[in-house]
């Protein structure tokens, strides 16, 4: 057997489990829109079965296919079978990976993303040349491209790049008075260079409740992008230099504003080490202390509420796939929204439905990301709020994208900078004591 | 498939409606039936009964076999394209044409999922009854082509009760219209039922007048904890006997008492032989009066335990066992069948029996739940398709299950249908005379057996 059918083979259990019933097809947002077998988990692993069985090879038919999925874990969540297809699909697109190699706009942006310095520099770039192409959007923290981007649909709304990135804006280290423990911040690509608005939510919050903060400089991409393409092993490279570089920074806590980058760190790092228990270990004891925001203030610091001013907003919450079914934190953003004053909470219908940004699903399929966030618009709207509230960047860009698209004026914007907003409205309205 | 015929097809439906590569083929030359796959030679979704008819007509007269399909989630393998051919994916027939609050009848395309229907319907306080477990994804078509059932058959019936009038595309083309709003209607040949439950072997639904009843405005659940299966059949009969008819009547036998404890820890004593789950719907205090009587009942035939649901939380809590039973059993092995033979309800202890019996004689895993109130259960055999010698004993605990219901005057489906899965057993219930008769309507409709061929009635 070839190298890339035993990728397939190790899950070959894995597989059989699933029993075609069709549950999957109800919760998949990309079926939903494209209503063909091939969308769904189920027709996904019965062609894996087919490679598996010598019924099919790995073409570039099967590449599209297992390209054709969000990562949502809707249907894993609903399998009565307890099959993770999520995980399966992601194990077809490392054997397509393997055998066909990687398609070559990802290789280059790949190997871009894989030199930290290069990368930063050219995101540093796009933050400087940025206005140039891209025209700001009125009301929202958005542009749309003045001239045609390969690869990117010109109708597309999305987040300026920084001028200056989250990480240059302010020291490695933020030392306080008596400080309750130490904190440090993965901050993540999309908060580091395009939402760093967020990031400063995070670090004032933070400092708000007496943690001493540090965002070590050498931090990475998390490589989950990477690690859903289907390339492993540039996913343990990043994932190895950020184990080694937040280990430097013997913080008590590791958090992240990203309910996939926590996932990351939380999961993926020590099983994508499954075969160096040394590794893995070290893996585990980051995965421990790494929290996602909201979870961080809500489980761990008991954030302070009597700082708090009044923020009037109606606000709804969407919450991205891998906070909702990956990490499976929900309910801390909602107490966060529910302790500040003058917030007006409204449940939207299925707020853990997939958006349809899907990391990079959304730039490649823009047309099927555009269905699935049209019915996210559709269930936000029906809740007369004013405000979106979300954890992850990569949502908040598609669903602005989504609200613009649907003509509609409504925000967005992550849990965390509704709560600094708080801290910021407490510190007017109670001076200094 | 030649590719003049894939031309002519793209002429009828639209390029990007039919599907070619070999990619997409795999993923339809399957159902939710273990054991059956085979690739058809193309997809092709109409979206009219225009195109449908066109397409039939094409297919006639290349004698093309054509596989009409929903979502594919039936357990007979009753859309699996054996022979090649055409899928005829029905999904973009998903509108809901009317809902007729005044007449309780409602219109819709066969593409509709069953849980839309009922959720357009709810809004006047109606239901559509037929519930498979498969409800939020099946779609009305299908589960009228393969006379499914469901939770609430014991009270309301099968997918045939509801089912009032259809469009329906014949093998020739030529398009067929029965029934109608009519509550009384007894002009003719009964067309409807003869259409409904026929799998697609003798026509294309494109068109579906159904039935629609009030919704209950009270339910009421129950479970009951039995040490001896043959109190727990007693009590069945008994519930019936004294005259209340429950909206649903569950069993779970010992095998699926211990998978679902050690699966979903509801708290359900392993050692019992059977557990009774019963709910009562209606008017709220013919509810309270019947769920009093049922106790009673229950009490009477030596339940050790009953539990009544005081609010939406208790009722919750009682039907999560049965709702963990299918997922508890199908995850102690790769491979779940779950068959659906049925016995007049009397019988029930008997068949719970015979399954154990023949779990034990051929060493396969079988845990039996389902409908007791019918007399309709689930023996589900769980394996693993890859183990030859094991399938091998499978089968034959299977035929054993199979001939023991239609012995104990039962029937091979309650409401999964017939496809190819329980093919060989139709002469065991119908007789040479049965089988003739149906594959004489079968060849008077489609004489070239173009329609699902092979499956309901066999080869014609």
């Amino acid at each position: 057997m070839n190298k890339d059918k035993q990728l397939l083979a190790d899950i070959e259990d894995a597989i059989a489990n699933c029993m075609k019933c069709g549950n999957c097809m109800e919760v998949c947002p990309v079926y939903k829109e494209i209503q063909s077998e091939a969308a769904v988990a189920r027709g996904k692993i019965s062609l894996i079965e087919a490679v598996l069985s010598g019924n099919a090879q790995i073409t570039e038919g099967f590449d599209a296919r297992m390209a054709m999925c969000v990562s949502c874990k809707a249907c894993a969540a609903k399998c009565p079978c307890g099959v993770k297809a999520d995980e399966l699909i992601l194990r077809g697109r490392q054997a397509a990976v393997k055998a066909r190699g990687l398609n070559p706009i990802k290789k280059k942006i790949f190997k871009l993303l894989a030199n930290r310095t290069l990368f930063d520099l050219a995101l540093r770039m796009a933050g400087l040349f940025g206005p140039l192409q891209m025209k700001k959007l009125p009301g929202h923290l958005a542009v749309v491209a003045r001239f045609p981007l390969p690869g990117l649909d010109r109708r597309r709304v999305l987040a300026p790049f920084a001028s200056t990135p989250l990480r240059s804006q302010f020291p490695e280290t933020m030392p306080i008075e008596k400080p309750r423990m130490k904190v440090a911040f993965f901050t993540g690509c999309t908060i580091n260079y395009v939402y760093t608005d967020i990031g400063r939510a995070v670090i004032n919050v933070l400092k708000a409740n007496d943690a001493e903060i540090t965002m070590p400089a050498r931090q990475h991409c998390c490589g989950t992008p990477v690690y859903m393409a289907g390339d492993v092993e540039l996913a343990k490279i990043f994932a190895k230099h950020n184990i080694e570089t937040f280990e430097r920074a013997h913080a008590d806590y590791i958090v992240a504003a990203c309910g996939s980058c926590a996932e990351a760190f939380k999961i993926e790092y020590p099983e994508l080490f499954d075969d160096d228990p040394e590794l893995q270990a070290r893996a585990k004891k980051l995965a421990v202390k790494t929290y996602e925001i909201s979870e961080f203030l809500v489980d761990i610091v008991k954030f302070r509420k009597d700082k708090l001013g009044p923020i009037n907003a109606a606000v709804t919450m969407h919450d991205p796939c891998h906070m909702a079914r990956g990490i499976k934190v929900t309910t801390q953003p909602r107490a966060i929204l529910a302790a500040i004053p003058g917030v007006s909470f409204i449940e939207m219908k299925e707020p853990a439905r997939c958006c349809g940004a899907g990391g990079s699903f959304s730039l490649v399929h823009y047309e099927v990301a555009r269905k699935i966030n049209d019915r996210k618009i559709a269930d936000i709207a029906a809740t007369a709020a004013d405000t979106v509230a979300t954890s992850c960047g990569s949502c908040r860009m598609h669903i602005i994208d989504g609200l613009v698209q649907n003509g509609k004026t409504q925000d967005c914007v992550h849990v965390v900078q509704l709560l600094a907003k708080a801290y910021e409205a407490g510190k007017v309205s109670t001076p200094a004591k | 498939m030649e590719s003049r015929l894939i031309n002519d097809l793209k002429k009828i439906v639209g390029e990007q409606n039919i599907l070619t590569s070999k990619e997409d083929l795999l993923c339809y030359a399957y159902d939710a039936t273990p054991g059956f796959s085979h690739m058809p030679e193309a997809v092709v979704s109409p979206a009219d009964t225009d195109e449908v008819s066109r397409v039939l007509i094409l297919a006639n007269n290349e004698k093309i076999p054509v596989y009409p399909r929903g979502s594919g989630t039936n357990l007979s393998a009753g859309t699996v394209p054996t022979k090649g051919g055409i899928v005829l994916l029905m999904t973009r027939f998903n509108k809901i044409i009317e809902v007729d609050d005044a007449n309780l009848v409602a219109i819709a395309e066969p593409g509709v999922i069953v849980a839309e229907l009922n959720k357009a319907v709810e809004e006047f306080g109606l239901i559509y009854p037929p519930d498979p477990g498969t409800v939020t994804t099946a779609t009305l078509g299908g589960t009228v082509s393969e006379n499914a059932g469901g939770l609430r058959g014991l009270k309301y019936g099968v997918s045939k009760h509801y089912v009032m009038g259809l469009e329906v595309v014949l093998a020739d083309g030529s398009i067929l219209k029965t029934g109608g709003k009519n509550v009384k209607d007894v002009a003719g040949y009964d067309l409807t039922k003869l259409f409904t439950g026929a799998e697609g072997t003798l026509g294309v639904i494109t068109r579906i007048i159904v039935k629609l009843v009030p919704a209950p405005e009270a339910k009421k659940s129950m479970m009951a904890i039995f040490s001896n299966l043959d109190n727990a059949g007693k009590a069945i009969a008994a519930i019936i006997a004294s005259k209340v008819i429950p909206a649903t009547l569950e069993i779970l036998d010992n095998a699926t008492i211990r998978t679902v404890e050690d699966y979903a820890k509801v708290g359900l004593p392993i050692e019992a032989e059977a557990v009774l789950l019963i709910e009562v719907d209606g008017i709220p205090e013919v509810v309270e009066k019947e769920a009093a009587k049922v106790t009673e009942v229950l009490k009477a035939n030596h339940a050790d335990k009953i539990q009544v649901a005081q609010d939406a939380a208790e009722r919750d809590k009682i039907w999560a066992a049965r709702r963990a039973a299918l997922p508890a059993l199908a995850k102690l092995r790769p491979t779940t069948f779950t068959e659906d033979a049925t016995v007049p309800r009397s019988k029930v202890p008997d068949m719970i029996r015979a399954v154990n019996q023949a779990a034990a004689k051929y060493n396969v895993t079988i845990g039996t739940f389902g409908h007791a109130g019918d007399g309709n259960l689930h023996p589900t055999i769980v394996c693993d398709l890859r183990d030859k010698a094991e399938m091998e004993r499978v089968y034959q605990a299977m035929d054993e299950i199979f001939t023991t219901a239609i012995r104990l005057g039962g029937t091979l489906s309650g409401e999964h249908g017939i496809g190819l899965g329980k093919l060989k057993y139709m002469e065991d219930q119908f007789g040479a005379v049965g089988i003739r008769t149906m594959r004489t309507i079968k060849k008077a409709l489609d004489p070239n057996c173009i329609l699902n061929p092979g499956k309901l009635v066999g080869e014609c």
